[in-house]
């Protein structure tokens, strides 16, 4: 066996552990690359920067744990400018285990929206977030087409209750608030094909304005509904929340990880050629010979 | 943060180096992970759905807040048929009755179909198509416009051709050959490339994951040894240094069960 044979028949583990050393000394080396900031995704941070105190921004939390390391940060960056701009926000978690993730994100927002912090150069004062006054939790229903739906008539009839078992129409920030169309926006971020029920039973049916915040696997399948105009923002993976946080200049585990996704981007394309040139020359070798 | 949080932070570590453990070989402690998250996602979604659609949706709506054995004096009785149609569903587990779970589903596949085919229709297939003809029919686009600006002209035009070339790649009723076989042939480049920046966002995708974890096991080696913390005692770091002892002498196990494999 030769070393173009070796190359193509390398066993997996050695790529695992290459990959792996070079993402934990890339996460413990500290240091900062250029993020280029994409149109779809500066979409979405101007129309939320643009909307004005007391609209209501509506907040789908549509994914699982498995989904949490791509979409958290997203969320976080996208609920953190909302409560800085003293914007209603309405929550649900259509994804089954969604809910605890929901809840985690809001506390942890909660908390550091408390403290006074410059974003862009300009100075939010810390301050607290109440629930039923700056946000309203719904929670989880079941058969995410029809919950969609249902919100179009009234939230009251998939959600006569919020998530803690609070009627809407005693939570304050909810009088008045009957559909979509006391909601400025919905930001869906979603890691399933309940992003395709936003577009066709949401968007579609009651047209507000609509945008997605995608894993990496779902982002090049939804372009076309930028194209079309059915989404007028699009953030896809870990790069599009990388992008939102350096918008909102809040940077957090998104941008953090970026530096070590670049080495691991490396890392795999270093294996592909590996394995090309391998593929090529036993190839080539193969046909010299005759065989 | 307690001592209590870091035990189950330092659970979570366990879990995921468990997980990891897969990449080298299939192992108890692999099992034990993924048993944990199959039957943790299970009992949590069956909690979830009793408190937030069960509770609300029916049972509440039938006892108008009252006990559940009031439901006789309901004020809105009508929430008994999907409570009946509901229950038929389980006759699914008895050969001899199954049938009668086909009425509720019967209904439930035709409400979907009623709404879904002409929502499906209009949003995802006649809006992809005019957007795929209209920004090439429409001249301002092209106009100072950045050619590689998903709405300029210019990429309108590759949207509309490939989307032409990829219909004649898939059709089959005529042989790929002369300008036809051309135009087939460009429609596979245009899928493959589309499959490429797909394959480029999955390994984006999958790599963020591995990230995630590389920063979580980061943050518990910090609290592990964060003496500013007011809670923090001499059990964390002696429960950090358990955890690694561990890995330790499971790698060493496998290194030597590897060195007597190969001698």
């Amino acid at each position: 066996m030769n070393i173009f044979d070796k190359m193509m028949s390398l066993d997996r583990r050695w790529v695992f552990l290459f990959l792996a050393v070079v993402c934990v000394i890339t996460y413990i080396v500290d240091f900062q690359i250029p993020i280029r900031v994409e149109n779809e995704v500066k979409t979405i941070h101007e129309f939320i920067d643009t909307l004005k105190p007391d609209e209501i921004v509506f907040i789908a939390i549509d994914y699982d744990p498995n989904a949490l390391a791509e979409l958290h940060p997203m969320c976080y960056a996208v609920m953190e400018h909302c409560f800085r701009k003293n914007l209603k926000v309405i929550i649900t978690a259509l994804s089954q285990n969604g809910p605890g993730m929901a809840e985690q994100a809001i506390f942890d927002i909660a908390d550091s929206v408390k403290m006074d912090r410059e974003y862009n150069g300009v100075h939010y004062k810390g301050r607290e977030i109440r629930n039923g006054i700056d946000y309203a939790f719904l929670g989880y229903k079941p058969y995410f087409q029809l919950v969609i739906l249902g919100m179009g008539q009234n939230f009251r009839l998939p959600f006569p209750t919020d998530y803690y078992g609070t009627p809407l129409d005693s939570l304050p920030m909810m009088q008045g608030v009957q559909n979509y169309d006391q909601v400025s926006c919905v930001i869906a971020i979603e890691a399933g094909n309940i992003a395709d029920a936003w577009i066709a039973y949401g968007q579609g049916r009651f047209y507000f304005p609509l945008a997605l915040g995608l894993t990496g696997v779902m982002g090049a399948d939804y372009y076309p509904y930028l194209n079309s105009g059915q989404v007028f923002g699009l953030m896809a993976g870990l790069y599009g929340a990388a992008q939102y946080e350096e918008l909102a200049d809040n940077p957090g585990l998104a941008k953090d990880g970026m530096r070590i996704q670049v080495y691991a981007h490396l890392v795999i394309i270093f294996f592909i050629l590996i394995g090309n040139v391998g593929y090529f020359v036993s190839w080539y070798e193969k046909k010299r010979q005759g065989r | 943060m307690d001592f209590g949080t870091f035990l189950w932070t330092t659970f979570g570590a366990f879990l995921t180096l468990a997980t990891f453990s897969f990449l080298y070989k299939d192992n108890p402690f692999y099992k034990i992970a993924e048993h944990l998250v199959v039957g943790v996602s299970a009992g949590y979604f069956v909690i979830i759905l009793w408190h937030n659609a069960l509770v609300p949706l029916l049972f509440q709506r039938l006892s108008d807040g009252d006990w559940y054995f009031l439901w006789l004096n309901s004020s809105k009785p009508w929430y008994w048929i999907p409570a009946i149609l509901g229950a038929m569903m389980w006759t699914r587990f008895s050969r001899n009755y199954a049938w009668i779970s086909r009425w509720p589903i019967g209904l439930y596949i035709g409400i979907a179909a009623g709404l879904a085919v002409p929502l499906e229709m209009a949003n995802r297939v006649n809006k992809q198509l005019y957007a795929s003809m209209d920004g090439v029919i429409n001249w301002g686009n092209f106009l100072g416009q950045d050619f590689l600006d998903v709405t300029s002209g210019y990429s309108q035009v590759i949207i509309f051709a490939g989307a032409i070339a990829g219909l004649f790649y898939f059709f089959f009723s005529k042989a790929h050959t002369g300008v036809f076989g051309s135009v087939a042939k460009f429609g596979i480049w245009i899928l493959m490339i589309g499959f490429g920046a797909s394959f480029g966002y999955t390994v984006m995708g999958r790599i963020s994951l591995f990230i995630n974890r590389i920063q979580e096991l980061g943050l518990w080696g910090e609290a592990a040894f964060d003496a500013s913390n007011p809670n923090h005692s001499g059990w964390f770091p002696a429960v950090f240094w358990l955890i690694m002892a561990g890995i330790t002498a499971y790698v060493a196990v496998e290194l030597v069960r590897f060195a007597r494999q190969k001698a």
